[in-house]
């Protein structure tokens, strides 16, 4: 699968902020805010907050990790995931969710697993993993998942047009086996960050 | 005119990688978040871990630490965890009824009752209503303290007392933030260094750094900051300071005070800019790391 790219910076912060009367006392509350760079796009747009696609994405997002964060272990606390996108070459929910995830690794924050997302589409009677921008355009169907890859659990599944039934499965497939390739992208990297570490203050 | 330097980023090095080779595959068990740490039963959940299908799984990345059935991973970063007798440096962020609310890194906003610091004078005295009203002339929004952990609560939040002549409210001075892990625990976190500024290494991460006080039994429990000009050459050793922290924290170095003071000792022969360059802060770095290792014999 060609390329996707879309990097994020994003803050992450674990407290209690702002309005009383959203603090859960169970729980922590995880607020995602997902923007786009206005140079991201080959097209130079100026998006004010509240554009409709960032709101979804921002749910989307807020959903996929409230799944994965072990949230009841910080009552009354807050965990902000910022992440914009400076580049977007497609897939840019699956690069948000792959970046978040090491954020909150590097934070230290308790998650069930990874949370590693991929995209497929189905064009030309062959599922597709990992769409890039002229595939995305192209209009095919499009399914954007989010999976635990240790324990096979999906975090988050959504299908923006028609598939049929019997394509459905192939796709889905595709996709976690992307999802899985991700994963072992990101664990090396985060065993190798861990042993720099340790070694280093280990001295 | 003068040549300009362009600097382009490329991807960092791993420092420790030779080093690890060099001294063989680490004995630290380390994990990543969904990793299956034992399926034994016998054992019981610490943090960092939690259960799934009778198998007890890391939920942070980090290393495994065991004692005696007791299974915890302790994480590389995390906000601070409040203990009784630390000392730390917060920020006021609210002015509520008979108490400041006090960001100080960790994961809920602490407190710090008006009860529990000594008011302007030192005397000791009943609270007063007029003590109340005035509480935003002792400490207002944005101000920073030093202040002692006096209890932590059963979710975590800590309370805080500044009952001592060492702490109270911070004049003129450098904050810099880092992760609460690298800050070595000492007998004292207050350090007149003999390049001519203090520090305060806060249990929190949060370090302090200042000019050296003149005559400190008059300076002590103050609520009066002292506005005078801070000298040239004093600035010029505190953000010599703040970057020898930085060159120490980006190599994850434990700071306490020989250490920082090595490091600037280090530092010395380069212009206090030049210090935040990767290639010079790794060089400082490793001089002061070998001068510790010396040290410890």
């Amino acid at each position: 699968p060609p390329s996707q790219a879309a990097l994020s910076q994003h803050g992450l912060s674990l407290q209690m902020r702002g309005s009383r009367s959203k603090t859960l006392h169970d729980r922590a509350l995880v607020n995602c805010q997902y923007s786009m760079a206005t140079f991201s796009t080959g097209e130079r747009k100026r998006r004010p907050h509240g554009d409709r696609k960032s709101n979804e994405m921002t749910q989307h997002l807020k959903q996929t990790f409230e799944a994965a964060i072990l949230t009841q272990l910080y009552p009354r606390s807050q965990i902000d995931i910022y992440v914009q996108i400076l580049q977007a070459d497609g897939g840019n929910y699956c690069a948000c969710v792959n970046a978040a995830t090491l954020a909150v690794i590097d934070a230290g924050i308790p998650m069930r697993d990874y949370v590693c997302a991929s995209s497929a589409g189905f064009i030309e009677d062959t599922p597709l993993a990992d769409l890039n921008y002229v595939e995305e355009a192209a209009g095919g169907p499009q399914v954007a998942l989010a999976l635990l890859p240790k324990s096979d659990q999906i975090a988050l599944l959504e299908m923006n047009s028609r598939l049929h039934e019997d394509h459905l499965e192939s796709v889905i497939e595709a996709a976690s086996k992307a999802c899985k390739d991700v994963y072992a992208v990101l664990d090396q990297v985060v065993r190798e960050h861990l042993q720099e570490v340790t070694t280093l203050l280990g001295e | 005119m003068a040549a300009m330097e362009v600097r382009l980023p490329v991807a960092r090095k791993r420092v420790a990688q030779s080093l690890a080779l060099a001294a063989g595959e680490s004995n630290k068990h380390l994990v990543a978040p969904g990793d299956i740490i034992t399926t034994d039963t016998g054992y019981m959940r610490g943090h960092g871990t939690y259960m799934g299908e009778e198998k007890l799984i890391a939920s942070v990345a980090g290393v495994v630490e065991r004692v005696n059935k007791l299974i915890c991973v302790k994480a590389l970063k995390t906000r601070y965890n409040g203990e009784v007798g630390d000392i730390v440096v917060g920020r006021i962020t609210e002015v509520q009824q008979k108490r400041w609310k006090v960001e100080t890194n960790s994961r809920l906003d602490s407190v710090l009752l008006l009860s529990s610091m000594n008011l302007p004078g030192g005397e000791l005295r009943r609270r007063s209503a007029e003590d109340e009203l005035a509480m935003r002339d002792y400490l207002k929004e944005g101000d920073l303290i030093s202040a002692e952990v006096q209890a932590v609560f059963s979710d975590g939040a800590v309370s805080l007392h500044t009952r001592s002549l060492k702490y109270g409210k911070l004049g003129q001075g450098v904050l810099v933030q880092v992760s609460p892990s690298l800050i070595k625990r000492q007998k004292t976190h207050f350090h007149d260094l003999p390049c001519g500024a203090s520090v305060i290494l806060g249990n929190n991460g949060f370090i302090w750094i200042y000019p050296t006080p003149e005559q400190k039994e008059e300076e002590a429990g103050g609520f009066v900051t002292n506005l005078e000009p801070v000298s040239l050459p004093d600035r010029e050793v505190i953000s010599l300071l703040r970057n020898c922290i930085m060159a120490l924290v980006s190599q994850k170095l434990i700071l306490y005070d020989t250490s920082i003071l090595y490091c600037y000792e280090a530092s010395l022969s380069h212009q206090i800019k030049d210090i935040l360059k990767p290639e010079v802060m790794e060089e400082i770095v490793l001089e002061t790391r070998q001068r510790l290792l010396e040290l410890e014999g």
